[in-house]
């Protein structure tokens, strides 16, 4: 499986209420919700992303909140990865849940820019950035979470019965 | 090699002798709990499940509390689709307005958690119960789901930071503040993935009250959880409201901490986190000139009687500043009551405040106390981040239920050491 698309920048410490504001919370439909994704911190983010576009981000993306209508939102923009140093806990988790791909990789996250090309395998954790030719390689998934990977989230891994 | 106290507990759930840092374990859980915003989307993945009863009735908790009472007829709409989820399941710990409270201020008072137990929360603050002792900590939704489902999570064993706490904290020095300072001092990804475990003799001076203030806060520094030793208040805590039998953990001696640090409490002050990150921590001596137009007092992290209480006995008497907005909500129905018959909601609103039913309400920037733009607010809730409370351009400050009373009589960030002189002065203005 593969990512391509280009990259919305970010720095440290995005939290959950700006990637979506509590005030839109009164609805957990993801085509809603998308419409006001990064709206705090970003405001051109919803009218400039298409399908596949990336998000690189530096150290503890996510934290805050335990929405996870923030991963269901970053989703359903269209973005096909969200590449930081660090990832906070919670988003994290919902974000593997969801199966919404997320890498953490610091060296990358250094030497990619706003509005870069890149390209992610996810068989291979290899990010590669078409812009600048550099190339990086992210920690695997352990095996339980490549597990819930490929099984689409967790609610399919259940189904599999792959809690029991 | 030994095991801290969050390890001995994922151990015990996840029936094995042993875990360590950075396993992946399955682990049985004690209660899930879900609110108002997490439970509807939850809901929808439980029945993607196609099981269809939750694993226990008595097991799970449903909590409507962001947006109640509904504030519009979309959270209404989302709050009567987990009322009938709720009905259809026979869950037993769904709790309507009237007897309801934010929920992790209800949750203990219910008695539906006690010491060693797991606890899984579709909301991040579900790690307070750490101060009972408890396993606790904040997931999403599709978790929820599934422990409501299979009553499992997974989890990675977290490392752990050892915070040891020495002394007894001056006056005017809460649970609030010491937990400000930490986050000041770490940051807010300071005990990322790890759990924060607290020790040492400062902890006897500790009230349950500030000690889920504390645990409250241990996401704000990024951590899994935060997590008390249990010793005698703890126990006499769960004696007059959990009636069941429970396990009182402890870190083996030679338990592995990746940091530890020691904390003299005697040597803090209250202590300010200014926007936008609850880790931009200054003394209240450092604070300087910082004039507000709101201040919100409650939460689940400082909306308990004690809270009530200290400021209560800062705003006896006297009267918020001018164009000042004083909104202080009690977390529970039973905090409510309690402060009804000990006479402090008259003091409240005797010094100008709206006092509110339980609700998150102006926490989250929900209802009931948005802020405009350019406005500030000191708040005793836990996160100040960019358009927490309203409008993007507007600024929370974080601090103790002492330094926003105090703040509501000046129009200005004060410290209550701070007061006697100043009041003094605007009552003699005043006559
Ligand atoms: S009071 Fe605030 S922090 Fe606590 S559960 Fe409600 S919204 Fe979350």
């Amino acid at each position: 499986m593969k990512a391509k698309g280009s990259v919305f920048r970010y720095g440290d410490n995005v939290d959950t209420d700006v990637i979506i504001p509590a005030r839109y919370l009164n609805t957990s439909d993801p085509k809603e919700l998308a419409q006001h994704c990064m709206e705090d911190i970003d405001e051109a983010f919803i009218t400039q992303v298409k399908k596949g576009d990336i998000i690189v981000a530096d150290k503890n993306f996510g934290c805050g909140s335990s929405r996870e209508h923030a991963p269901i939102a970053i989703k359903a923009s269209g973005i096909s990865c969200v590449i930081a140093c660090t990832f906070a806990r919670i988003f994290y988790r919902n974000a593997l849940n969801i199966g919404l791909p997320i890498l953490e990789c610091p060296e990358a996250a250094s030497g990619i820019a706003s509005g870069d090309e890149v390209e992610v395998d996810f068989d291979t954790g290899t990010i590669t950035n078409l812009s600048t030719q550099e190339s990086w390689k992210a920690e695997p998934f352990p095996e339980f979470m490549q597990e819930l990977i490929k099984a689409d989230g967790l609610i399919h891994y259940i189904r599999q019965g792959g809690m029991d | 090699m030994g095991m801290t106290m969050t390890q001995k507990i994922l151990a015990a759930h996840a029936g094995k002798q042993e875990v360590r840092a950075g396993q992946l374990i399955l682990a049985e859980v004690d209660m899930v709990l879900g609110n108002d915003i997490t439970a509807p989307v939850a809901v929808r993945e439980f029945e993607k499940i196609g099981i269809d009863k939750v694993f226990d009735t008595a097991k799970v908790a449903i909590v409507p509390d962001h947006f109640t009472p509904n504030k519009d007829i979309k959270s209404a709409e989302q709050c009567k689709m987990i009322r009938e989820f709720s009905k259809r399941q026979g869950i037993e710990h769904y709790f309507e307005i009237g007897e309801m409270g934010i929920e992790h201020a209800l949750l203990p008072e219910k008695g539906l958690v006690a010491a060693g137990e797991v606890v899984i929360g579709a909301d991040s603050h579900t790690c307070t119960y750490g101060a009972l002792g408890a396993f606790s900590t904040g997931v999403g939704s599709t978790d929820m789901a599934a422990g409501m489902a299979v009553g499992k999570a997974w989890f990675k064993v977290p490392p752990a930071i050892k915070f040891t706490l020495t002394g007894k904290p001056s006056q005017w020095v809460s649970g609030k503040d010491i937990i400000l300072h930490i986050i000041g001092m770490i940051g807010v990804d300071g005990a990322l993935y790890s759990s924060m475990e607290f020790a040492g003799d400062g902890i006897a001076h500790l009230s349950m009250d500030d000690r889920f203030t504390m645990a409250n806060m241990a996401i704000e520094a990024g951590a899994k959880n935060g997590i008390f030793p249990v010793d005698h208040k703890t126990i006499s805590y769960l004696a007059e409201h959990a009636d069941r039998s429970y396990t009182a953990y402890a870190p083996d001696d030679d338990a592995e901490y990746v940091r530890e640090y020691v904390i003299d409490l005697a040597s803090l002050r209250p202590t300010v986190s200014f926007p936008h990150l609850p880790d931009n921590t200054r003394t209240i001596d450092e604070v300087g000139d910082v004039p507000i137009d709101q201040v919100v007092i409650g939460s689940c992290t400082n909306g308990r009687i004690e809270d009530l209480r200290i400021a209560a006995s800062i705003l006896k008497g006297r009267k918020a500043a001018k164009g000042m907005r004083l909104i202080i909500f009690p977390a529970t129905q039973k905090i409510w009551k309690q402060a009804l018959q000990e006479g402090l909601l008259e003091i409240f609103v005797d010094a100008g405040a709206a006092v509110s039913t339980p609700t998150c309400g102006p926490c989250l920037g929900g209802h009931m106390g948005i802020l405009a733009e350019g406005e500030r607010a000191v708040a005793t809730t836990n996160r100040n981040f960019v358009g927490r409370m309203g409008h993007p351009k507007s600024e929370v400050y974080l601090a103790s239920p002492a330094v926003a009373a105090a703040s509501a009589l000046t129009g200005k960030i004060t410290g209550p050491d701070a007061l006697d002189h100043t009041i003094g002065r605007n009552q003699a203005d005043e006559s």
